[in-house]
């Protein structure tokens, strides 16, 4: 009995630490989004509120928290309230599945560092990202609004076109792990980093991920050039909060998922596996800022082209390959 | 059977890159455009009314602020109008001051139009470089008139006043670093395969069409009609100087792009030759008639204070005529058509804007594309709302 009640309450202190640390993640990308852009573009960025800017993610929070909440007359209520959760939820879900470290040893117990271990791990993951695109879909149709209803209807046609190229690409991995487990999947780059055995795959998987978080070169879904803000034009306050963080946390989760699938998770030299797995994320995180600095962004037609036309069949050939070199070896 | 609409959807007068209050009903089918309907008239202020209770010099206030990231090019194009009605011609040092400050306004105009048309296109970064240029530009113009927008340097006649010190050896070492400059925006963009997709073949205008619909600037010669003021009726002495007059081929967006930014070099080139080449002398034709005598003279001179009053307070009497004049203003053909009835305010002043016109061409462009087109054409066309509206 005790046994059990130890176990649950490892499990819960574990998904508190996570949930902090991933909330507070989101809220310091955020800065680092804006002051590495601010690098890049010749100007300062926030740097005022506390030193060098670091309270601003609060004080950004507890402006929006206090803003007005906007309900369009005519709204779909139930769904309107429902998409920013669906949204962000499913986003916080694919945490539970990443493997952040090592195990660890506290008072003679060994606490893998992960939430979760299923065995099902990457679809999981998949299952839950695609999931999220309802949030976008809803968001976009219940707010009664035309621009709001192009980015929804934009959302859907991009993730659908882009879940396939995604979940294809990363076959390759699966291959030459044969687990679905993120586990698993880490603890078979002990001695190789999948990106060298993979590095089509890798970069498939990467521009899939671009076009699954709605980032540039990509964002089309909520472009503010030519549809204002789609789907999130009609949201106000901490509802229009929860997407720009359910966003964050889409882009820090594909880095966490390029890390463990492709770059050894927590794996590396010297320094704690947390501080390399943190580190490698953020590394990605920085890369996402750098492309947004740089393109433009795809029409939607050519994004739907590429999405079908070049990004499938390259997956699939990818594959191909993978299976006949395994073969011959 | 299922039945389909087109939707509506109303784009501006408030929407980010409707580059002001331009407001465009748009019928789309999905996202292809079926119908585009531009709809002006947000920011009407009544210019060329409120003119014909001005007197002449007073109107140079009002048309800096007809396209507001052009005002020097807008005091050119009218007090060569008035200077035509008139019947003077400004000595050479002041002539090419004009063409400085106009060239000078060009390059500042393209690289707001630059960053803006890619900030559409979501290239977000080349507008702080942009930027960051233009300001330089506006400094040069806070030395010679203390304003950066609104300038009102150009007079009747001449210039408010002469070069400050400084200024030569500013604008030369500044406009010898901006190739340079471009060569960065261009690597940003020129090659770039999703800026290439997003600009060819987009928003084609045919030289046939570019021509009807009366298009002029880089609009024009995006479109390969090699048609520029300053070549065809050079005036203020744009014939002393050597520049290539870009054209495109297909007319499409990205060749606009290659325009604007071929003739941002040109007028740098112009610019260095001018600052070279500058004159000694006066920056004022004698025109006692016209023009203000010299500040120490009004405060030393009883007859010289008496006409400077006279000047200030009544203007003067054109002979009774009508005068068309243009130049090639950054987005186009600028020109004013004044009527003078002999008295000291304009009888009736029109204004030619190119913006407006040049939008006109919008719903031939756009009809048939996708949304995002629209966004990408409304800022090749580089409109300044202030303009159209007038």
């Amino acid at each position: 009995m005790l046994e059990v009640v130890i176990t649950i309450g490892i499990m819960l202190v574990k998904m508190v630490i996570v949930l902090s640390v991933v909330m507070l993640m989101v809220a310091y990308v955020t800065l680092m989004e804006r002051r590495v852009l601010g690098r890049m573009q010749v100007r300062h960025g926030p740097n005022r509120v506390g030193w060098q800017g670091l309270l601003q993610p609060i004080a950004d929070g507890t402006k929006l928290f206090f803003k007005e909440e906007l309900t369009v007359d005519k709204a779909n209520k139930g769904l309107y309230h429902l998409a920013p959760v669906i949204y962000m939820g499913c986003a916080l879900a694919i945490y539970a599945v990443i493997p952040f470290g090592n195990e660890i040893e506290v008072l003679g117990r060994v606490i893998p560092l992960h939430i979760a271990d299923i065995n099902i791990g990457i679809l999981y993951v998949f299952a839950l990202s695609s999931l999220g695109v309802y949030g976008l879909v809803l968001a976009g149709w219940s707010s009664n609004n035309k621009y709001s209803m192009l980015g929804g209807l934009r959302a859907a046609a991009q993730m659908i076109s882009y879940e396939l190229p995604l979940g294809l690409s990363i076959i390759g991995v699966l291959m030459l792990t044969g687990s679905l487990s993120m586990v698993d999947i880490v603890n078979a780059q002990e001695h190789v980093w999948f990106v060298f055995l993979q590095p089509f795959g890798f970069l498939l998987y990467l521009i899939c991920a671009f076009a699954e978080v709605g980032r540039t070169p990509f964002d089309l879904v909520e472009c503010d050039n030519e549809i204002v803000a789609g789907y999130q034009t009609e949201y106000s306050s901490m509802k229009f909060a929860i997407f720009y963080l359910g966003e964050y946390m889409h882009i820090i989760a594909v880095s966490a998922i390029a890390v463990t699938l492709f770059w050894g998770g927590w794996r590396g030299p010297f320094l704690p596996p947390v501080v390399w797995f943190i580190g490698k994320v953020l590394a990605f995180v920085f890369f996402f800022i750098w492309v947004r600095a740089t393109y433009p962004r795809f029409r939607y037609d050519q994004l739907m082209r590429f999405g079908w036309k070049v990004l499938l069949p390259l997956t699939l050939l990818n594959i191909v390959v993978t299976a006949l070199v395994t073969l011959i070896i | 059977m299922a039945k389909t609409e087109t939707l509506t959807i109303n784009m501006g007068p408030q929407h980010p890159s409707t580059h002001g209050v331009l407001q465009v009903i748009l019928e789309l089918d999905g996202e292809v455009v079926v119908k585009a309907t531009p709809h002006i008239g947000y920011l009407h202020r009544g210019v060329e009314k409120l003119a014909e209770n001005k007197t002449y010099h007073q109107c140079i206030t009002l048309v800096d602020r007809l396209d507001y990231l052009a005002g020097m090019s807008n005091n050119f194009s009218y007090v060569l109008a008035v200077e035509k009605l008139l019947d003077i011609e400004v000595p050479k040092r002041a002539q090419y001051i004009r063409i400085i400050m106009a060239e000078l306004q060009r390059i500042a105009s393209h690289l707001i139009w630059l960053g803006t048309h890619a900030h559409d296109i979501g290239a977000m970064t080349p507008l702080f470089y942009t930027f960051r240029e233009r300001d330089e530009i506006t400094f040069l113009f806070e030395m010679v008139c203390g304003a950066r927008l609104t300038p009102s340097y150009f007079r009747i006649g001449g210039l408010a006043s002469d070069l400050p010190d400084g200024f030569v050896s500013k604008a030369t070492e500044l406009m010898k670093l901006f190739p340079a400059k471009v060569d960065d925006y261009e690597t940003l963009l020129t090659k770039n395969p999703i800026w290439m997709q997003r600009t060819k073949e987009v928003g084609i205008l045919s030289a046939e069409d570019a021509v009807n619909l009366g298009a002029s600037g880089p609009m024009i010669r995006g479109s390969n009609v090699p048609w520029d003021i300053r070549r065809s009726n050079p005036y203020s002495s744009y014939e002393d100087f050597n520049f290539i007059v870009p054209t495109g081929e297909n007319g499409d967006c990205y060749d606009r792009y290659q325009v604007r930014i071929e003739e941002m070099r040109q007028s740098a080139e112009i610019v260095l030759q001018a600052l070279e080449r500058l004159p000694k002398g006066d920056i004022n034709v004698y025109a006692p008639k016209v023009m203000l005598p010299p500040k120490e003279e009004v405060y030393t001179d009883i007859a010289a204070l008496i006409h400077h009053f006279k000047i200030v307070s009544g203007g003067f009497n054109p002979p009774v005529g009508e005068v068309y004049s243009s130049v090639e203003a950054p987005k186009g053909e600028l020109g004013f058509y004044i009527v003078s009835d002999g008295t000291n305010k304009p009888y009736r002043l029109r204004i030619r804007p190119p913006s407006f016109v040049n939008l006109e061409s919008l719903p031939t462009m756009v009809e048939g594309s996708l949304i995002a087109d629209v966004i990408a054409v409304i800022g090749s066309i580089d409109i300044v709302l202030g303009e159209v509206d007038r």
